[in-house]
C-alpha cells in the first residue's frame, strides 16, 4: 500500500517537476528548495469564510535558516502548515523539491513529510509512557527501518542534542528544554531536508530558549534548512532571513549579516 | 509494514497495561465460560452414556413394581418365578438371552477380614447380555449352576477387602453362612451414576442364592439382552404382553412391572444434557458479544483519548492506513490475548468443577479453537470502527486536540 503511494508520489513529482519549468524560469524561484506563489488559504465556506492566506509569495534556499515573525493571527502557523505539507492551500501554487504539493493527496503528502519533513513543537508533542529513544525511533518505524539501524541512528540522532544517557526517560522524567531536545532528535532522526518548528520556544525559559536555537543553529550548519515560527526577537536574532507576516501576507523580509552566533542584543 | 504495525501495537498494548487488561476483561470471561460450559457439558452427556453403557446397551431390565416413583401404597408385586423366564426366553423374538437375578445382601469373611456386600444369583446369561469380562478365573459351569454349587465370581471391591493383595482365586470364604470357593474375579466396572459401586458384589449361581439365601425360587429382577436387529420397544412390547397374561392382569389394569430399556434412557438424558449444554453456551456466547462491544467502546475512547498521539504518528509521516491498521492490530491482538488467557482460565475451571463434579477432565480441541477464533473475529469487527475514525483525522486538528 506504502509502496504503491510512493510509486503515485513519483509520478506525481515526474509532473510536477514538467510543470516546474515555468517557476524556474521567474528569476527567484530558480533554485529555491520551496517555493509559494500566490498562496491563499481560507477557512470556513461562503459568506462566513475566512481568508488566513492571502497570496503569499514566498521563495526558501536550500540550506538557511528562517525565521517566521509577525502579528497574532497573520497566518503564521497557517502557512507553516502548508510548507509542512500537513495542509493544503485554497489557491495558489506550493513547490516542494519539484513536487506541486496542492496537487498531491493525503497519503502522498504524508510521504513527503516522511521523507523529506521534520516538525518541532510548541507543545513538545512526544508520546507519553514512551522512551526518549522510542520517541526517537518513530519516524525511522514509519519509514521500515530494520530495529538495528533504529537503535543506531536514534541514539546518533540523541547524542547530537546532547541526551544519549537519558535514552530510557520518558517525557515525565524530562524537563521541558530536554523533552523539546528529544523532538528536535525525533525530527532530525530521518535526516530530513527541512525543520519545521511553530514556536519551538514558546514553553521554554529564556536560558532554555537559547539552547535551542544554538542546537538549531548548529543542525542548520550540518545542512538542514530550518523555517522557524518565533515571536521574540532574540530568537529570530538566530536566523539568516527573517520573514515578516502581516494579516495574511508577506509584509517583508530581512537579511541577518551574522556569521554564526548573533551579537548580543540582536544584529 | 504489518511488522511495524505489530510493534506499535504491542508498545502501545504494553504501555496501557491496565487498560489493555480491563478491555480484554470481557473476552478472557466470555471465552472462559463458552469454553467451560461446552466442555463441561460434554463431559457430562459423556459420563451419562458411559453409566448407561456400563449396564449395557440393547438390554431391558424388568422389576416387579410400577417402576420410578409410582407404585404407593398397597401389596408389593410379586416377584416374577423362573418360569417367566423360561416363557420371555422362549417365546418372544429378539430375545437373545434372559438372565434372572435373585438378591441378598450378607457379610463376606475371609481370614478376619470381613466386609458386607450384595450377593448376586444368576445365570451364565448374564456375562452373555452385558460384557462384564473377567480379570482373572473362570466362569462356573452349567454343572455347577444346575446344581447349585457354591462357587462365586467376586467384584473387585470385594476381593480387595477380602483379600488385599493376595490371590482370591481358589481361595474359599465364608458369605453369610455359606462357604464359596472363589472362581473368578470381575475387571473393575467402576461407580455407577445410580446405586453405588457396581464392583462391590459376589455373583454366585442364581440357584445356590435361592436355596442358601432368600429362601424362594423368586426372581427379583431379570436382565433381557435384546437382538441386535430388532428394536428394543418391539420386545418390550412383547415382553409386556406375555408378562400380563402370565400375571392376569385384566385390560384396563396397570402393569405390576416396568420394563426400563437402558437404550431408550440414555438417548432421553443424552438429548436432555445436549439442550442444557446449548442453552448455556448460547448465554455464555452473548457474554462473549459483549466482550466485543465492551473492546470498542474502549477503542473508541482511546481513539479520542490518543487524538494527538496520532497527529503526532501523521505529522511524522504515517499514512492512513497505517494508523488504521495499528487500531486494528491493538484491538486483534488484545482480544486474541483475551482469547488465549481465557483458554487458559477455562482449563483452571474445566479442572476445577470436573474434579468436583466427578467428572473426567476433557479437552476438547474444536471447541477451543472456535472459541480462539471467535475472540480474533470479535476483534477484526469491534477494532474496525475506531480503527477507521482514528485514520480518518485530520493531522492538524488531531495535533491542536487537547
Ligand atoms: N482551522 C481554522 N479554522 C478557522 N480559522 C482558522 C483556523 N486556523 C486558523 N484560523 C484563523 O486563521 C488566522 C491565521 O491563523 P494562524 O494560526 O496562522 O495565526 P498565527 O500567525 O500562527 O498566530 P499566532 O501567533 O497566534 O499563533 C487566524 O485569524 C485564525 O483565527
Ligand atoms: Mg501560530
Amino acid at each position: 500500500m506504502v509502496a504503491v503511494a510512493a510509486a503515485v508520489v513519483v509520478g506525481a513529482g515526474a509532473a510536477a517537476v514538467a510543470s516546474n519549468a515555468a517557476a524556474a524560469a521567474s528569476p527567484d524561484g530558480a533554485d529555491a528548495l520551496i517555493a509559494l506563489r500566490g498562496v491563499t488559504k481560507s477557512y470556513g465556506e461562503g459568506g462566513t469564510a475566512f481568508q488566513a492566506l492571502k497570496g503569499v509569495d514566498l521563495d526558501i534556499l536550500a540550506g538557511d535558516f528562517v525565521a517566521v515573525m509577525g502579528p497574532s493571527g497573520s497566518g503564521k502557523s497557517t502557512t507553516m502548515n502548508i510548507l509542512g505539507c500537513l495542509d493544503v492551500p485554497s489557491g495558489g501554487t506550493f513547490l516542494f523539491r519539484g513536487y506541486q504539493v496542492e496537487t498531491l493527496n493525503r497519503d502522498q503528502r504524508a510521504l513527503l513529510r516522511r521523507r523529506y519533513l521534520g516538525f518541532v513543537f510548541q507543545g513538545f508533542n512526544l508520546l507519553s509512557r514512551t522512551t526518549a529513544l522510542e520517541n526517537v525511533e518513530l519516524p525511522l518505524l514509519y519509514r521500515g527501518d530494520e530495529k538495528k539501524a533504529r537503535r543506531e541512528l536514534s541514539m546518533a540522532a540523541l547524542e547530537k542534542v546532547g541526551l544519549d544517557r537519558w535514552w530510557d526517560h520518558t517525557p515525565a522524567e524530562l524537563s521541558g528544554g530536554q523533552q523539546q531536545r528529544v523532538a528536535i532528535a525525533r525530527a532530525i532522526v530521518t535526516q530530513p531536508d527541512v525543520l519545521l518548528a511553530d514556536e519551538p520556544t514558546g514553553n521554554l525559559d529564556s536560558e532554555r530558549s537559547v539552547e535551542i536555537m544554538e542546537l538549531l543553529t548548529d543542525l542548520n550548519r550540518g545542512g538542514i534548512t530550518v523555517l522557524m515560527v518565533t515571536h521574540e526577537p532574540d530568537m529570530a536574532a538566530f536566523a539568516r532571513t527573517v520573514i515578516h507576516f502581516k494579516d495574511g501576507l508577506v509584509e517583508r523580509i530581512e537579511r541577518n549579516h551574522h556569521q554564526g552566533q548573533p551579537v548580543e542584543g540582536g544584529a | 509494514m504489518l511488522g511495524t504495525t505489530f510493534v506499535l501495537a504491542l508498545r502501545s498494548i504494553r504501555r496501557h497495561l491496565l487498560r489493555s487488561f480491563l478491555t480484554t476483561l470481557g473476552i478472557i470471561i466470555g471465552v472462559a465460560a463458552v469454553v467451560t460450559m461446552v466442555t463441561l457439558g460434554k463431559a457430562t452427556t459423556a459420563q451419562v452414556q458411559q453409566n448407561i453403557s456400563s449396564l449395557g446397551t440393547n438390554i431391558l431390565q424388568v422389576r416387579p413394581g410400577q417402576g420410578f416413583g409410582r407404585g404407593g401404597g398397597g401389596p408389593r408385586p410379586p416377584d416374577f418365578k423362573p418360569e417367566d423366564v423360561e416363557a420371555i426366553a422362549n417365546q418372544i423374538a429378539g430375545v437373545s438371552a434372559v438372565a434372572p437375578q435373585a438378591q441378598s445382601t450378607a457379610t463376606a469373611i475371609y481370614e478376619g477380614a470381613n466386609w458386607s456386600t450384595t450377593i448376586n444369583g444368576t445365570t451364565a446369561a448374564y456375562f452373555q447380555v452385558q460384557p462384564w469380562p473377567l480379570a482373572a478365573g473362570r466362569l462356573w459351569t452349567s454343572q455347577e449352576e444346575s446344581a447349585g454349587k457354591a462357587v462365586c465370581i467376586i467384584g473387585n471391591t470385594v476381593r480387595q477387602n477380602l483379600f488385599r493383595t493376595g490371590r482370591a482365586v481358589g481361595q474359599r470364604f465364608r458369605v453369610g453362612a455359606v462357604s464359596c470357593d472363589v472362581i473368578g474375579v470381575l475387571s473393575t466396572r467402576g461407580q455407577a451414576g445410580f446405586g453405588g459401586d457396581q464392583d462391590d458384589v459376589v455373583i454366585m449361581p442364581i440357584k445356590t442364592v435361592q436355596r442358601r439365601f432368600t429362601g424362594t425360587r423368586d426372581v427379583r429382577l431379570m436382565l433381557v439382552g435384546v437382538d441386535q436387529a430388532y428394536s428394543t420397544a418391539t420386545v418390550q412390547a412383547g415382553i409386556t404382553d406375555l408378562l400380563r397374561e402370565r400375571r392376569t392382569i385384566t385390560a384396563g389394569k396397570d402393569d405390576d412391572f416396568n420394563i426400563f430399556d437402558t437404550k431408550q434412557i440414555s438417548d432421553t438424558l443424552s438429548s436432555t444434557t445436549t439442550l442444557l449444554t446449548r442453552i448455556v453456551t448460547a448465554v455464555a456466547g452473548i457474554s462473549l458479544v459483549v466482550g466485543g462491544i465492551g473492546i470498542m467502546n474502549i477503542m473508541l475512547v482511546s481513539v479520542t483519548e490518543r487524538t494527538r498521539e496520532i497527529g503526532i504518528r501523521l505529522a511524522i509521516g504515517a499514512v492512513a492506513s497505517e494508523v488504521l491498521l495499528q487500531f486494528l492490530v491493538e484491538a486483534v491482538v488484545l482480544s486474541m490475548l483475551g482469547g488465549v488467557i481465557g483458554l487458559l482460565l477455562a482449563q483452571v475451571a474445566i479442572g476445577a468443577l470436573s474434579a468436583l463434579g466427578g467428572l473426567p477432565y476433557l479437552f476438547v480441541p474444536e471447541i477451543n479453537a472456535i472459541a480462539f477464533g471467535i475472540s480474533a473475529v470479535i476483534g477484526v469487527v469491534f477494532g474496525y470502527f475506531p480503527a477507521r475514525r482514528a485514520a480518518a483525522l485530520n493531522p492538524i486538528d488531531a495535533l491542536r486536540h487537547e
